[in-house]
């Protein structure tokens, strides 16, 4: 039993060594700063969960084992006004950037929670996100979500987060968000110019797939 | 940015259509195809599926072939030795007009090649690939291997004409012989910019749970120095026609030239047909190094000038030889 706790304590801390120092975060704190709050706002877990999960319905993407460096960049993005959203704003905008770096500390060491439900579209719908997922639509200069995104679309880096196992709607808001200009904080416009190519049939599919998807199966 | 949705605004007010195309923040600008050639329209993996008249048992070769392309990584330490995969230049699946579409090689060859100067098939073309661009050991000739890779390449060229050689497409599409002054510095900021948020500081690509996702552009791993890539214009009219990712046509000329530069003038694993000697080998094979900064100095030294051949134990795979008929 003790051995196994030491085995589960140091696997914890493996991760927590590999999320948090890549922010520069402190993950105690960032979980006391996610249940507090910024002090003007509504505290994280409250939409996130606390378990980083997220929600589908209401469009609260998963947050659990995300890439700290990501989390961070979204985060100071929000408060400089290169990422808008007037839900998330006024939430976090308080928060400096030490206390950012903890809180996608906090997050990025999350144990992944199995966010991946049955889709509920045809396999038809299915059919056509897996293949823009993994073969893309070259014809119609698509390049596949995983040519960035990685093997299973689990990320690669600070720059490409995991995609699979993200909430639908989250992924349909955000391709649709850089679809209309609404969102532009990718690096060299490499998410826009493959989100403004996407019928809005291909963004319902691809997200549809994704969130089917595992996040953590290798 | 903001002038778009205006734009877009003022179209829906004088257009009735609920669909309104604005100018796209990033368009595709490719070259246009020239009058009187020939231009394919390769078929896709669906196609292949319902194409009846395929034999199940050949669909399952060319679907083989296509997997190898696709995971040429799969063969690692075998026909392989670098983290380069046969779409990581034939974008599209081999498919792509001005991706290196590999369809063409199934309906020019037999032909004289200038890089060997000899007769090559299509198996040996295929061969060149594995030696040079995958640093590696080509599938014997006549392997089960090398058929499958051999059909997938015929069967993309599905209704293309024969020995027709005025391809719209082919290739990358050459930049010209009018390059500007090449300068390492500004080629180093054109890469700081464009490329190394997905191929890295130092040219290394990028994994993830141990498969390439951006492959090297330099370094062990990376296309050896006999590579087609290591041609400045080569590697200068891709990146223009295919980088970043999802982008053609955005970077100018004159950035492609000074980044393809920049890149080429890394190390990068031996020249297979290295003599051992470096100059000596430049100069043997001039009508292709002529195009590279192999065997010359950049920045005080002289690239090309060692041993290593990467993770490919050896130097030269046996099937790089000359072929006569006399």
């Amino acid at each position: 039993m003790k051995i196994l706790s030491h085995l589960i304590l140091a696997g914890a801390m493996t991760a927590v060594a590999s999320g948090a120092y890549a922010a520069g975060g402190d993950p105690e704190r960032g979980a006391q700063l996610a249940a507090q709050g910024d002090g003007s706002g509504a505290p994280c877990l409250a939409c996130h969960g606390a378990d980083g999960s997220g929600n589908n319905a209401a469009g609260f993407p998963r947050l659990a084992g995300l890439d700290a460096n990501y989390l961070a960049r979204q985060m100071l993005d929000y408060n400089t006004g290169d990422r808008v959203s007037p839900v998330m704003q006024p939430n976090i905008d308080n928060f400096d950037e030490q206390q950012i770096r903890d809180l996608a500390a906090y997050y990025a060491a999350m144990p992944v929670p199995a966010t991946t439900a049955p889709a509920n579209v045809s396999d038809e719908v299915l059919a056509l996100g897996e293949k823009l997922a993994n073969q893309g639509d070259w014809d119609n200069y698509i390049p596949p979500c995983s040519s960035c995104h990685g093997p299973g679309n689990r990320g690669v880096g600070e720059t490409f987060p995991a995609i699979a196992g993200q909430h639908p709607n989250y992924i349909r808001s955000q391709l649709n968000a850089w679809k209309s200009n609404q969102r532009n904080n990718d690096p060299n416009q490499l998410m826009t110019a493959v989100a403004e190519r996407l019928t809005e049939e291909q963004i319902n599919a691809v997200a549809a797939y994704l969130g089917s998807q595992s996040a953590t199966t290798k | 940015m903001k002038p778009k949705h205006k734009i877009s605004l003022l179209a829906g007010l004088l257009v009735t259509s609920p669909v309104v195309l604005a100018q796209p923040e990033v368009p595709v600008n490719l070259p246009e195809f020239k009058d009187g050639q020939y231009v394919h329209s390769a078929p896709t993996v669906e196609d292949l599926k319902n194409d009846d008249s395929i034999h199940p048992e050949l669909k399952k070769v060319i679907l083989k072939g296509r997997d190898m392309f696709m995971n040429t990584q799969q063969h690692r330490g075998e026909y392989v030795f670098n983290d380069m995969n046969c779409k990581s230049c034939h974008m599209g699946e081999g498919r792509k007009n001005w991706s290196g579409p590999v369809w063409p090689a199934a309906t020019t060859l037999p032909d004289f090649r200038g890089k060997n100067q000899h007769v090559n098939s299509l198996e040996e073309r295929i061969a060149g690939c594995f030696s040079f661009s995958m640093n590696g050991k080509p599938p014997a000739y006549g392997s089960d291997d090398m058929l499958a890779m051999v059909a997938y390449h015929r069967w993309l060229a599905k209704g293309a004409p024969v020995y027709e050689k005025n391809i719209g497409g082919r290739g990358f599409s050459h930049l010209g012989n009018e390059k500007p002054e090449l300068d390492y510095e500004r080629g180093k900021q054109v890469y700081a910019e464009n490329c190394a948020v997905c191929h890295g500081d130092d040219g290394q690509g990028q994994k993830k749970d141990g498969q390439v996702v951006f492959p090297p552009l330099w370094g062990d791993h990376s296309y050896n120095w006999g590579a087609g890539m290591t041609r400045i214009f080569t590697a200068a009219s891709f990146i223009k026609n295919n980088m970043p990712l999802g982008q053609p046509g955005s970077l100018t000329d004159e950035e492609a030239w000074q980044v393809a530069n920049y890149i080429n003038s890394q190390e990068r694993p031996q020249d297979p047909r290295y003599t051992g000697d470096v100059k000596e080998t430049r100069e043997k094979f001039l009508n292709f190094h002529k195009h590279t900064n192999y065997g010359t100095v950049v920045n005080g030294k002289l690239l090309g000038d060692h041993d290593n051949t990467g993770d490919k134990p050896f130097l030269k795979p046996d099937v790089l030889r000359p072929r006569t008929f006399e």
